[in-house]
C-alpha cells in the first residue's frame, strides 16, 4: 500500500474510534460505581447539539465541547435523581433516558439544522508527526484524540492506583460492605454517573462539532449503544476499550474507503453502513459466550439499586 | 421542627401503583405548560392546540384510534418481555421486518384477489417481525449475548435493509426514483372500518391481540410463570421453571407483535413501502408498555394517550411551527414522571417532629 493512503485510513480510524473511547471510558467508570446507565446515546446527542450551538454562537469549538460535557452531566443528573434518589429501576430509567435525550435533541436541534460550522484545524506535535508511514495520523490529530489518550491514562491511574478508585471499585462490588465502612455510597454513585454523562456529552460534541462538523437529527446513529457494547466487549479494563473502540472506527471507515477506492466490488452501500451494527453483535457474542468472564469483570451490584438504611 | 422522612412502606402499595401513571399525565401536562411558555408560546393555547384539538370531533378521533393500533401492539408484545425481565427495545426493528415481509407478500400476490391477500400478509407480518426478534433470542440463550444491545443492533440494520429494499430491488418503476414500492391493490389493503375515515381493521386485530395478551399474562400458567421469573428470579430457578423458554417467548411475543403493527402499517394508512416506515412506533411502545403498568388494560388507555401526544406534536407544528419532535419532549418527561413517582409505591413520606437541638 501506499503511504499516503496507510495514513489515511490510520488518520481516520482513530477519528471514528476516539468519541467511543470517550463516551467508553465514562461509562465504565460509572458502571465500576454499580451504575448501569443506558442512556449514553441520549446523553450523546444532548451533547452534540449543546456543543454544536454554543459553537455556532461563540465560534469557539473548545467552549461547544464544554457546552457538551455541562449538557451531558445534566443528562445524567437527571438519571441520578431518578435511580439513586428516587431509587427507580436503572434499566428502564436508562432507556427513558435515551428516548428523550434523543427526541429533546431534535427539538432543540431544529433552528441549526443545515448550518454549519468551520473545520476545526489539527494539532500538529513537532518531530513526532514526521515520522513516516504513522508520524501524521498520530500526532497530527485533532485535539480530542490526545485529550482521549489522556483521558485513558487518567482513568487507568485513577481506578488502580488511587485511593478514590479503589473506594469507587468497592461501591461497584458491595455497596453495603463500603456503606458499613463508612463511605457515602450514593454520593460517590452521583459523581460516577455525572462524569459518565459528561463524557458523552464531550463525545457528543465531538462528532457535531469536529468530526462532521454539522448537526443532524439522529446524527449519533447508535455510537452510544456501541459505547455500551464497548465496555462489556473491553470486560470492563480500560486499555481494552481502547482497542474496540479503534476495532469499531476501522470498520466504521471501511465504507468510505471501498466505495472511494474506485474498486469494483458489487456491495450494496446499505450493507456496508450495517457493518458497525453487526460487528457490535458479533463481537458481543463472542465476549458474552463465556460467561465466567463476564461474571468475572462485572461489578457485582451493576444496575442494583442500593438505598442505605439510615 | 418538621421534617420529612422517606420510610419503606411494609407492603408495596397497589393504589400508588395505578395512582402513579395519573399523577405522571397530570405532571406532563403541567411540564407541558411550563414548555410553551419557556418558548414564549401562550400555554393555554399550546395546551389547547395539543391536548384538545387533536380530539375535537370524530375524525379526530378515528386518527387517535388509527395512531394507538401499533401502539397497542408493540406496547403488549414488549410488556409480555418485560414482565420476565426480557428487554426487547428492538420493537422498532421488527415492526420495520414485519412491515417488509407483509409488503413481500403483497408484491408475490399482485395478481390475486381475495382475503387470502391480507391473510398472508398478517402471516408474512407477524413471521418476519418474529424472525427479527429471534435473533436476540437465540443469541441470549445460546451466547448470553446481552438483548437489550442485539435487539437495539438490529433496529439500525432493519433501517438500511429497508432502505435497500426500496432503493433497489422493490422499487416503483414508474415513481420516478423515489424510495417506496408501488402502492398496493385493493386486496392487499386493511378494510375500512368507519366510512369517511382511515380507522381500519388494524385496530381492531390490535384489541384483539391485547385480549390475548390479557389471558395469556393474567390467567395462563406460562404467564404465570414469566412473572414469577421478572419477579424472583431464584423462585422461578427453585421451581424448575426454564429461563430460555422464558427468553424465547419473551422475545417472540414482542415480535409478533410488533410485525403485526408493521404489516397494518403499510397495509393500512400507507398502502405502500417507504424507507420512512419505521416513525418510532416501537421506541413509543416502550413507554406505553410502562405507563400502560406492563398490563394489557393500563396498555390501552397508555396507547391511546401516546397517540394523542403524537398527534398533538403535528398540531403544534402545523398552528404554532413548532417542531413536531416535541412530542418526543413530553413522551419522554412522561416517562420520566412516572418513574419518579413510582418511588411512592414502596416507599411513603413521614412526617416528623424532630426536636430542635439546644444551641442549634
Amino acid at each position: 500500500m501506499e503511504q499516503s493512503l496507510i495514513s489515511a485510513v490510520l488518520f481516520a480510524t482513530l477519528v471514528a474510534g476516539t468519541p467511543l473511547i470517550i463516551v467508553a471510558l465514562g461509562e465504565l467508570i460509572t458502571e465500576k460505581a454499580g451504575v448501569l446507565n443506558l442512556g449514553a446515546e441520549g446523553t450523546m446527542a444532548m451533547g452534540a447539539v449543546a456543543g454544536f450551538a454554543a459553537t455556532h454562537y461563540t465560534g469557539n469549538p473548545y467552549l461547544g465541547v464544554l457546552a457538551g460535557m455541562g449538557a451531558g452531566a445534566l443528562m445524567s443528573l437527571l438519571f441520578g435523581v431518578l435511580t439513586l434518589t428516587f431509587m427507580a429501576n436503572q434499566v428502564a430509567s436508562g432507556l427513558a433516558l435515551a428516548i428523550f435525550g434523543v427526541g429533546l435533541s431534535a427539538f432543540i436541534g431544529k433552528p441549526y439544522e443545515s448550518l454549519t460550522l468551520p473545520v476545526v484545524p489539527a494539532w500538529k506535535i513537532p518531530l513526532l508527526a514526521d515520522i513516516p508511514y504513522i508520524g501524521s495520523a498520530l500526532f497530527n490529530q485533532q485535539s480530542l484524540v490526545y485529550f482521549s489518550w489522556a483521558l485513558l491514562a487518567g482513568v487507568i491511574w485513577f481506578l488502580y492506583k488511587s485511593r478514590a478508585g479503589l473506594i469507587l471499585r468497592a461501591v461497584g462490588e458491595s455497596p453495603a460492605s463500603a456503606h458499613s465502612i463508612g463511605y457515602p455510597v450514593i454520593r460517590i454513585r452521583y459523581l460516577a454517573t455525572l462524569f459518565g454523562g459528561a463524557m458523552a456529552g464531550i463525545g457528543g460534541a465531538f462528532l457535531s462539532v469536529f468530526y462532521t462538523p454539522l448537526w443532524v437529527e439522529g446524527m449519533v446513529s447508535g455510537r452510544g449503544w456501541i459505547a455500551l457494547a464497548l465496555v462489556v466487549f473491553a470486560t470492563w479494563r480500560p486499555l481494552r476499550v481502547l482497542l474496540g473502540a479503534y476495532l469499531f472506527g476501522g470498520v466504521m471507515i471501511t465504507q468510505l474507503f471501498v466505495q472511494g477506492s474506485g474498486l469494483n466490488i458489487e456491495v450494496p452501500s446499505q450493507l456496508l453502513s450495517a457493518l458497525p451494527y453487526l460487528a457490535t453483535i458479533i463481537v458481543l457474542v463472542l465476549i458474552s459466550r463465556n460467561q465466567q468472564t463476564i461474571r468475572l469483570n462485572s461489578p457485582q451490584s451493576l444496575g442494583q439499586p442500593y438505598r442505605p438504611d439510615a | 421542627m418538621l421534617s420529612l422522612k422517606l420510610e419503606t412502606r411494609p407492603e408495596a402499595s397497589r393504589l400508588m401503583s395505578y395512582l402513579s401513571p395519573l399523577i405522571a399525565v397530570v405532571l406532563t401536562v403541567l411540564g407541558g405548560l411550563l414548555v410553551f411558555s419557556a418558548l414564549g408560546k401562550d400555554p393555554l393555547e399550546g395546551f389547547q392546540v395539543f391536548f384538545l384539538n387533536p380530539v375535537r370531533d370524530w375524525y379526530g378521533v378515528s386518527e387517535l384510534l388509527l395512531k394507538a393500533a401499533p401502539l397497542m401492539l408493540c406496547a403488549v408484545g414488549l410488556a409480555i418481555g418485560f414482565r420476565a425481565n426480557v428487554w426487547n427495545i428492538g420493537a422498532e426493528g421488527q415492526f420495520i421486518v414485519g412491515a417488509c415481509a407483509a409488503t413481500g407478500a403483497a408484491l408475490l400476490l399482485e395478481d390475486v384477489s381475495g382475503p387470502q391477500v391480507l391473510l398472508a400478509m398478517v402471516v408474512a407480518g407477524a413471521l418476519g417481525g418474529a424472525a427479527w426478534a429471534a435473533i436476540p433470542a437465540f443469541l441470549r440463550t445460546h451466547f448470553n449475548a446481552n438483548e437489550i444491545l442485539v435487539s437495539l443492533m438490529l433496529v439500525y440494520v432493519a433501517q438500511l435493509l429497508v432502505s435497500w429494499l426500496v432503493f433497489g430491488p422493490w422499487i416503483d418503476p414508474d415513481g420516478f426514483n423515489f424510495p417506496q414500492t408501488k402502492m398496493f391493490s385493493d386486496s392487499a389493503l386493511l378494510p375500512i372500518l368507519v366510512e369517511g375515515t382511515r380507522l381500519n381493521l388494524a385496530f381492531v386485530i390490535a384489541l384483539g391481540v391485547l385480549t390475548v395478551g390479557y389471558v395469556f399474562m393474567q390467567k395462563s400458567f406460562l404467564g404465570f410463570k414469566m412473572r414469577v421469573a421478572g419477579e424472583a428470579a431464584d423462585a422461578a430457578r427453585y421451581a424448575g421453571f426454564s429461563a430460555k423458554l422464558m427468553i424465547w417467548i419473551g422475545l417472540l411475543a414482542g415480535g409478533v407483535c410488533a410485525g403485526l403493527a408493521g404489516m397494518g402499517e403499510v397495509a393500512g394508512p400507507m398502502g405502500q413501502l417507504t424507507d420512512k416506515v419505521g416513525s418510532g412506533y416501537g421506541f413509543a411502545a416502550i413507554i406505553v408498555a410502562f405507563v400502560g403498568r406492563l398490563n394489557p388494560i393500563g396498555i390501552f388507555f397508555a396507547s391511546l394517550l401516546m397517540a394523542l401526544l403524537f398527534i398533538g406534536g403535528e398540531q403544534s407544528q402545523q398552528y404554532m411551527s413548532l417542531p413536531s419532535s416535541i412530542s418526543k419532549v413530553f413522551q419522554g418527561m412522561l416517562l420520566f414522571f412516572l418513574l419518579g413517582s413510582d418511588l411512592f409505591i414502596n416507599y411513603r413520606l413521614r412526617v416528623r417532629r424532630t426536636l430542635a437541638k439546644v444551641g442549634a
